[in-house]
């Protein structure tokens, strides 16, 4: 059994020839299990590394392989369902659809991933439990999603991100929008959840004090080349 | 799910999506309005006389013999002799015939000489007859019947003495024959209405003293003596005919256009309406090309709408894509918005449509003399409706295009 669930072999991209902004990535890989800091400013190519790993972005020469299939050679639509199945997204804000509410919103990507909704037995539950979990009041499901303190959004974009139990988590600076104190929480919480769901955790940060947390720390400079 | 979560999106946009919901349903009323208006004035039109088989009278057009016979515009070229009247009549095929004599004017009103018959006979829309308002038809020979418009707009009433003056446009009346209102006739929405009708006989004895269209200087005869005179008329302008066999009008009219004394012309009404409707239908083929322009322009306000929605919602497709969703969910997901934005506009300008139709209904009829019909959703408009939720799902493609190079481009990039 492959032990890596993030694979990247000698992935090269760039928007168009004439773009200044091409990236080269030799060998970059995350166990299974294991969860990751990647470190690195703004600009440094971290955004589109995750755009890469989640397939939004094909790369024009090496593979890039998500928990055992080579994401770079599905379709567009098998690539989609890939996603919807391996990768829990919480992005940096506005994880939420403002209009929907916290329930629809956390089993958003159960309907669009089999695997993830079959792990799930009576969703709206499941939704609850997560949300209990995470400290979230208990009557969530009245509110609705554009209503939530910024601390509280994120915390149910961890639940969306879990929910079927995904085994990659992808953050792109969760708590980047928070203060100290509702930080040191809302990771807290993440990966006490992240733990009891034996997910792979890679998060992006520029904040050095968050490394202590997790089992490597990995500085986008060593993973990723700037062709320019 | 898709569903639910679209709908909410839409309610979240409620000031928005209702007010283009409420644009496009004032354009679609606009159109079907438009639309009823132009079916029913064609219809009224074509409808001005019914039950009447042919229509006879000297050697014209069809639509000239139409326009002065029954619409009252312009002149006869010829008047037909009451002998060439009475051959037609006693034609065996000849069911009923009801004459009519025209020329003189009561204040740029037609004065139309007939006979009772005439209120029996003549149908419109669909085989209505003129019904009596006030008083009653003719009796004596110096009794005139109003149409209602003639009474509404001279302030006539019943009694009320009248003068008619000779030819359409003269100075000379027949002032020394006074006649008296007996009766006036419901508002019936044809050329009806703006006539003032007297007895056949009173057209002859107001010309007694007149020869070729001027009075013989010195001749007066005294009422008394003219009453006593025989009456009955030497020509006539026109006639109405019914025939008793439908199968028998083409052959009949064959037989008076080629009735050898006298040059006369038979035509269909029917037929003479459509083509009169061809040359006044111009005005219905630019109300149609409004009412497309009127469409379109909506079409255009909706997709421009839903471009402005876009850029608000360009983060809300990158959570779309990130869930896991293809680029066709979310373009499937503008396209039910464009439905359903598009089915509401449907629905509520059929609301709207039907709620103004109601009330303005009998105020058209009175004033236009146009029966909008307000019953029935044609087959037309159920092809109109289907064409526009085609077309606005056509035009949301647009939008829906960009929404899809958005959602590929974007990627983990959540723009603000």
């Amino acid at each position: 059994m492959d032990e890596n669930i993030i694979k990247i072999d000698s992935v090269r991209f760039y928007w168009s020839k004439k773009s200044s902004f091409k990236i080269f990535v030799p060998n970059f890989e995350i166990n299974k299990g294991e969860k990751v800091l990647l470190l690195g400013e703004s600009g440094s190519g971290k955004t589109t590394l995750l755009s890469l790993i989640c397939g939004f972005l094909n790369p024009l020469s090496g593979s890039i392989s998500i928990n055992g299939s080579t994401i770079n050679k599905l379709s567009s639509k098998t690539k989609d369902e890939h996603r919807a199945d391996n990768i829990g997204i919480i992005f940096q804000q506005f994880n939420l659809l403002p209009y929907a509410n916290v329930i629809d919103n956390i089993v958003l990507p159960l309907y669009f991933s089999k695997v993830r909704s079959a792990n799930v037995t009576n969703q709206r539950e499941s939704a609850l439990n997560l949300c209990k979990q995470l400290r979230l009041p208990n009557d969530i499901d009245q509110y609705k999603a554009s209503s939530l303190s910024v601390g509280q959004q994120q915390r149910v974009a961890v639940a969306r991100a879990l929910i079927g139990n995904p085994s990659l988590v992808i953050a792109d600076e969760p708590t980047s929008s928070l203060d100290t104190d509702a930080q040191q929480i809302f990771l807290d919480l993440m990966f006490e959840q992240i733990s009891n769901n034996k997910s792979t955790l890679l998060m992006v940060s520029h904040d050095k004090s968050l490394a202590e947390r997790f089992d490597r720390l990995i500085d986008i400079n060593e993973v990723l080349t700037r062709e320019d | 799910m898709l569903l639910k979560l679209s709908l909410s999106s839409l309610y979240a946009r409620l000031v928005t999506v209702g007010m283009t919901v409420i644009a496009i349903s004032f354009s679609l009323m606009l159109y079907m309005s438009v639309e009823k208006l132009r079916t029913s004035a064609y219809t009224s039109f074509t409808d001005t006389i019914s039950q009447t088989d042919l229509i006879i009278g000297a050697r014209a057009s069809s639509v000239q013999l139409m326009l002065y016979s029954v619409f009252r515009i312009g002149n006869a070229t010829n008047n037909i002799t009451w002998e060439s009247y009475l051959d037609v009549v006693n034609k065996e095929e000849v069911d009923w015939a009801v004459p009519i004599s025209l020329g003189d004017s009561h204040k740029g009103f037609r004065v139309m000489g007939t006979n009772k018959d005439f209120f029996a006979r003549y149908k419109y829309r669909g085989g209505q007859s003129i019904n009596i308002d006030k008083g009653y038809l003719f009796e004596d020979l110096y009794d005139v019947v109003l149409g209602a418009g003639v009474a509404e707009k001279l302030g006539y009433d019943i009694d009320t003495p009248l003068i008619v003056a000779h030819g359409l446009q003269s100075f000379s009346e027949h002032d020394d024959q006074p006649f008296r209102v007996s009766g006036i006739l419901e508002k019936t929405g044809t050329p009806v209405d703006n006539t003032v009708i007297v007895s056949l006989a009173a057209i002859e004895a107001i010309h007694v003293d007149w020869s070729t269209g001027a009075k013989i200087p010195g001749q007066e005869t005294p009422i008394e003596e003219i009453r006593k005179m025989d009456l009955t008329p030497k020509n006539i302008t026109a006639a109405l005919i019914g025939v008793k066999s439908k199968l028998t009008i083409f052959n009949l009219q064959r037989w008076i256009n080629e009735y050898p004394q006298e040059a006369m012309t038979a035509i269909l009404p029917g037929a003479a309406l459509q083509e009169l409707w061809r040359v006044v239908g111009v005005v219905e083929n630019l109300l149609l090309g409004i009412s497309i322009v009127v469409i379109f322009t909506t079409l255009i306000g909706m997709t421009a709408i839903m471009f402005s929605s876009l850029s608000e919602r360009r983060r809300e497709m990158a959570i779309w894509r990130a869930m896991g969703a293809s680029p066709r969910t979310v373009i499937g997901l503008l396209m039910l918005e464009a439905i359903f934005i598009s089915v509401l506009s449907i629905l509520l300008s059929i609301i709207l449509l039907f709620f103004s139709l109601s009330f303005l209904q009998p105020w058209i009829d009175y004033n236009y003399g146009i029966l909008v019909n307000v019953e029935m959703l044609s087959l037309r408009d159920m092809y109109v409706f289907m064409t526009f939720i085609f077309a606005s799902i056509l035009v949301s493609l647009l939008p829906a295009i960009r929404a899809y190079w958005f959602s590929i481009n974007d990627g983990m990039t959540i723009k603000i």
